[in-house]
């Protein structure tokens, strides 16, 4: 399978903690995995997302604490709407929904962190490289 | 022809006319406007050839305004050439400045494009499926057309570009600002869209509550009564106002329709679309995905609703760091 990168987004009060677990349990994942450390899952804007499939992710994974549990209270549902207002847009783009998700990972969910991870690595991996539309200049026929 | 009046360069590329339509709209405006200006090149009005635009000197055009997007060979042989001659390209109208109507074209593919239009369309009769080519030879003459490439780009992803005027089309008031601007030499910073800086939903005169009314689904404006005194979104119907630079005179919004964008967005925000589906997603009612699915579904055409004007200006099509002719 291709080498792919997955920007992962991380809240700090719960995925964070979880994926800290995971580095605790030697749990394994891609090096392709890339974390970014955000407050909460709700302050990953849509803007942040297209710009990390512009600059070179494969795919796009935002974790955030369970429903309920957002130390903002209603960050998770924020960006859950987000997304799956996304969802629909990037596939008329042509970008699989397979390369993009939202998820719920706890403090103490160090072994769910590396599942989750892993099957989303494993997806993007599957699809490959992600394409977006080239230059004008190349195009030219005259 | 007086020398020392600044010499101005009208093109279209991919347009649909409606940007010339705004220029001769400004009446009595214009006559001010040719009075004090040269016009060297004007396709759709005044009868120039390229060769006299080419036998110039470079920089000798004080001001070339481009609208449409680019598409063709065509295009961008004379998007270059005006480079070359003028000092200041502005990108004239939402196709030059984010891909515009014609950029939607970005969501389907050239083959699908010229099947339809000259394979398939009810009104087409074509039983040798005869499809556009840049060079054929009938009767032992050739016959050349220009090649039409796989994508819409915005002007700037070919050229440099000075200045934008957003609108599709500007409004007259955007356009006599710009045009006395540039004249007046009282310019912003190079690469900067000229026009307001506040979004549209600031001067919007409809009530809103500060918080968000949530909705379990969306509407067309001609599904609901739509109460012209209350912000459409509010109503559940899709407004752009929220990622939608201002300067139009809420123009839409005065003839009880929501604003589509076509002013294109704010300084300092990267992509029109991302940023509406984070205003619209709070007007979402729903705690569990099958709720906000269930809303999200009855917005019919995403990309078309939140990219009406710049599929190509998108993030998804940017490219950034495409050679461009300075
Ligand atoms: S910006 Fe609008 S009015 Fe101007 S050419 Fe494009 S589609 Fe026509
Ligand atoms: S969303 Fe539309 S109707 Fe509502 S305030 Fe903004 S511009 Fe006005
Ligand atoms: S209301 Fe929106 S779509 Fe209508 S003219 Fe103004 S910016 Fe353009
Ligand atoms: S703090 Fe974890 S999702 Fe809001």
């Amino acid at each position: 399978m291709a080498e792919v990168k997955l920007l992962t987004f991380v809240c700090n009060w719960c995925s964070y903690g979880g994926a800290d677990q995971a580095g605790g349990l030697k749990i394994e994942y891609p090096s392709g995995v890339r974390l970014v450390k955000v407050m909460c899952s709700g302050r990953v804007d849509p803007q942040l997302i297209l710009q990390g499939f512009r600059k070179g992710a494969d795919g796009v994974l935002v974790l955030g604490c369970h429903p309920g549990d957002c130390h903002y209270k209603s960050g998770n549902y924020s960006a859950q709407k987000r997304m799956l207002l996304l969802e629909p847009l990037l596939a008329q783009f042509g970008i699989e929904s397979d390369r993009f998700q939202l998820n719920w990972v706890s403090a103490g969910e160090g072994e769910r962190f590396g599942k989750v991870v892993n099957e989303m690595y494993n997806k993007v991996a599957a699809l490959g490289p992600l394409k977006l539309t080239d230059s004008a200049v190349k195009e030219e026929t005259a | 022809m007086s020398d020392n009046k600044p010499k101005v360069a009208f093109y279209w590329c991919a347009s649909c006319g409606g940007c010339e339509e705004a220029v001769v709209d400004l009446n009595e405006g214009l006559l001010d406007v040719a009075a004090a200006v040269d016009i060297v090149l004007w396709p759709v009005a005044l009868d120039f050839k390229y060769s006299d635009v080419e036998a110039l000197r470079d920089g000798d055009i004080a001001v070339a305004f481009v609208n449409g997007a680019i598409r063709t060979d065509e295009q961008a042989h004379i998007a270059r050439l005006l480079r070359r001659k003028a000092g200041l390209i502005v990108a004239f109208g939402s196709c030059a400045h984010t891909g515009g109507i014609p950029g939607l074209a970005n969501l389907t593919t050239k083959e699908k494009i010229f099947e339809t239009s000259y394979l398939k369309s009810p009104t087409v009769d074509n039983p040798e499926k005869t499809i556009p080519v840049t060079k054929t030879t009938v009767d032992g003459v050739d016959a050349t057309l220009p090649g039409f490439w796989t994508q819409v780009h915005t002007l700037d992803q070919l050229i440099d570009v000075d200045y934008y005027l957003p609108g599709c089309p500007p409004m007259p008031n955007s356009i006599v600002d710009a045009v006395t601007a540039i004249l007046e030499g009282k310019l912003p910073p190079k690469g900067a869209v000229i026009g307001s800086k506040k979004a549209l939903c600031d001067t919007c005169t409809r009530t809103k509550p500060v918080k968000p009314t949530l909705h379990e689904r969306f509407y067309l404006p001609h599904e609901i009564d739509v109460d012209p005194e209350v912000c459409f979104l509010e109503q559940g119907v899709i407004c752009c106002g929220p990622a939608t630079r201002g300067g139009c005179g809420e123009k839409c919004i005065q003839g009880n329709m929501p604003c589509t964008g076509c002013y294109g967005t704010l300084d300092g925000v990267t992509d029109q679309g991302a940023k509406l589906v984070s205003a619209i997603a709070a007007y979402i009612d729903g705690d569990s995905a099958i709720e906000v699915k269930k809303a999200v579904a009855t917005i019919l055409d995403p990309a078309g609703t939140f990219y009406r004007y710049g599929v190509p200006a998108s993030q998804l099509f940017k490219k950034e760091a495409m050679e461009v002719t300075k």
